[in-house]
């Protein structure tokens, strides 16, 4: 009888364990997060405030209106250009690498030819190069060809650099679709392009967009290559423009925080949205075989 | 003869629809780096264009593989990935232990789990110079309220602590690619091998150790694999944070390739940095790549 009731308090002692661990990790996970979001809303002076004040006496849209120019405050920092800048380019080189890594994909997950297995460890390599190292020579290039400091100078290389990953999670979809199914479209007298549109491409629609959202969040967030080959409003993008702030005297850290908040938003809703699908890929793509 | 035709036209169209792929990485990525490695070839500095033509061997690579002011930030670049990888990899474990065990709100958890993954670099570190900063930071702030600490703690200038700081950004950003494909690997471990072993005598560790621990190590290559695929992301992170300071004590491979490159304009001698780095990234992933498959090739086709 004692044995079982000291089974059931140990047992209540592990869940309670168990909680207040789970409580932790979400605290270490969420809380800065959440104070640069709070911060976002403080006036700077709050912010800088010696002895710390802990509650925030207003919260104001104060910063966000500074940094887009729109209040009687402004800054002197065009983040209105460098949000269309991100925009463009990060939606732009999605779209073509999703082109190009849909052919491929599909290419990897339904042919046999020769020298498969290296060629797709090749992509993966050329993935790994740090990006500070290919901005050395690419920031030459570009310079020749007068690239630099041009969203099309930035949209080529984001392509290359989702290609790889995009061919990866793609290739893991279509292996999830039985080759059958579009055996059967093709024995009832449809192309294999047919059969590819009208049955493989909608079953992995749902991949291909959370792969979409990935290459998108890559280029949304990359930094290394954008603040070498971009200078001006013509082509910087947010994570440059986020340096901007510290290249001054004082740091505005509301101001900063308000950007990180423009920054982390799209990321946050994205992610929502594909989170299931994004493992799947992984987990399942590529090095089958 | 036929055959071999027949299997001729077969390659063609996978190639064909390989093809943009391959041409798009032959420019952007195997050209530049050809062209790295002639200027790293060469003492290329900015200023001086027509340097770009004067061909000088090896002369960069001896003196870069010669001199302790490049072996100590690599030295210290290693450092900082296994330390960092390793931990990540227990902690991500950890928590996909945990949230395995959880039945209530897991799918909410696994959500949360996936957002620090998707923060730009630059982010993760401006957030942590936040946080860290010795004067207005929330995290001096808080030890001072409560008592803890009766000076400001100057976490980003003391070089020790400054390191620490960095680390904890990056395993901050970086854990939950680990912790996310571990968990999907416990989704797919099958029941009747761990039944079995219990019904055997095996304790809980033993059962961990022989049956959930290999079953999840393709999963951990995967996560391996990723994560070597972009270990450069902490340039992002210390550039923003610490910037290499103070005096170089937080200087990685990747800060010191920017200022010798584009600060002191010596290119040529950047991009033979550049290049070890890159054969360092390129090794690293090979090596993960490789374990994956052979663990993959051991499981036998589990999943």
């Amino acid at each position: 009888m004692s044995a079982l009731v000291e089974s059931r308090a140990s047992k209540r002692a592990k869940a309670v364990a168990l909680w207040l661990a789970t409580f932790l990790l979400m605290a270490v996970i969420c809380l800065p997060g959440l104070w640069v979001v709070l911060s976002a809303f403080r006036l700077n002076r709050e912010i800088l405030a010696k002895p710390p004040v802990w509650v925030p006496e207003v919260l104001t849209l104060l910063n966000f209106g500074k940094i887009f120019g729109w209040g009687e405050q402004q800054i002197g920092i065009p983040v209105g250009a460098y949000f269309t800048n991100s925009l463009i380019i990060a939606l732009t080189s999605t779209f073509i690498a999703l082109a190009i890594g849909m052919a491929g994909g599909y290419a990897f997950a339904r042919y046999r030819f020769r020298g498969k297995a290296a060629l797709f460890l090749g992509l993966m390599l050329f993935r790994a190069v740090p990006g500070i190292a290919l901005s050395l020579p690419l920031f030459m290039m570009w310079s020749k060809l007068g690239l630099i400091n041009t969203k099309a100078g930035l949209i080529i290389v984001y392509v290359s650099l989702n290609v790889p990953f995009t061919i990866w999670l793609i290739d893991g979809f279509f292996r999830q679709i039985p080759l059958a199914l579009s055996e059967a479209a093709q024995v009832d007298g449809c192309t294999r392009w047919q059969a590819f549109w009208k049955i493989e491409f909608p079953l992995a629609r749902s991949g291909i967009a959370s792969a979409g959202v990935f290459a998108f969040l890559t280029s949304w967030n990359e930094f290394a290559l954008a603040s070498q080959l971009t200078r001006s409003t013509a082509s910087k993008t947010l994570p440059v423009g986020l340096l901007d702030f510290t290249a001054q005297f004082t740091i505005d850290w509301a101001g900063m925080c308000a950007l990180a908040v423009i920054i982390i938003i799209p990321a946050l809703i994205l992610t929502f949205i594909v989170q299931k699908h994004l493992i799947a890929g992984l987990t399942f793509g590529g090095v089958k075989g | 003869m036929i055959r071999a035709l027949t299997t001729r036209r077969a390659e063609t169209v996978p190639l064909l629809l390989l093809a943009p792929a391959l041409i798009t990485m032959l420019f952007v990525v195997a050209l530049p780096l050809v062209f790295s490695l002639w200027t790293s070839l060469t003492p290329y500095q900015l200023t001086k264009p027509q340097t770009l033509y004067t061909f000088v061997g090896l002369r960069n690579y001896i003196r870069i593989l010669s001199d302790p002011a490049f072996w100590i930030p690599f030295g210290r670049t290693v450092l900082f990935l296994t330390i960092a990888l390793n931990l990540e990899f227990a902690i991500g474990l950890g928590i996909a232990l945990l949230i395995n065990k959880i039945t209530w709100g897991q799918r909410s958890l696994r959500t949360i789990m996936m957002f620090p993954m998707m923060f730009s670099p630059i982010l993760v570190g401006f957030q942590f110079k936040f946080i860290f900063n010795d004067n207005i930071g929330i995290l001096n702030n808080a030890l001072q309220s409560l008592g803890l600490s009766d000076q400001a703690i100057p976490w980003l200038v003391d070089a020790k602590l400054a390191m620490f700081s960095l680390l904890f950004a990056e395993i901050w950003m970086s854990t939950s690619v680990f912790a996310i494909l571990l968990l999907a690997g416990l989704f797919a471990m099958p029941r009747d091998p761990l039944e079995a072993a219990k019904v055997d005598g095996c304790n809980a560790f033993q059962v961990f150790r022989h049956i959930t621990l290999p079953f999840l190590m393709p999963f951990a290559y995967i996560a391996m694999t990723i994560r070597s695929l972009d270990v450069a992301r902490a340039y992002d992170i210390v550039k923003v944070m610490t910037g290499g300071g103070p005096a170089g004590r937080t200087e990685l491979l990747w800060t010191l390739i920017a200022r010798t490159g584009y600060d002191n304009s010596k290119m040529g001698l950047a991009n033979a940095m550049a290049f070890v780095s890159t054969l360092l990234s390129i090794l690293f992933t090979y090596y993960f790549y490789r374990k994956l498959i052979t663990a993959r090739r051991f499981m036998g086709g589990v999943q």
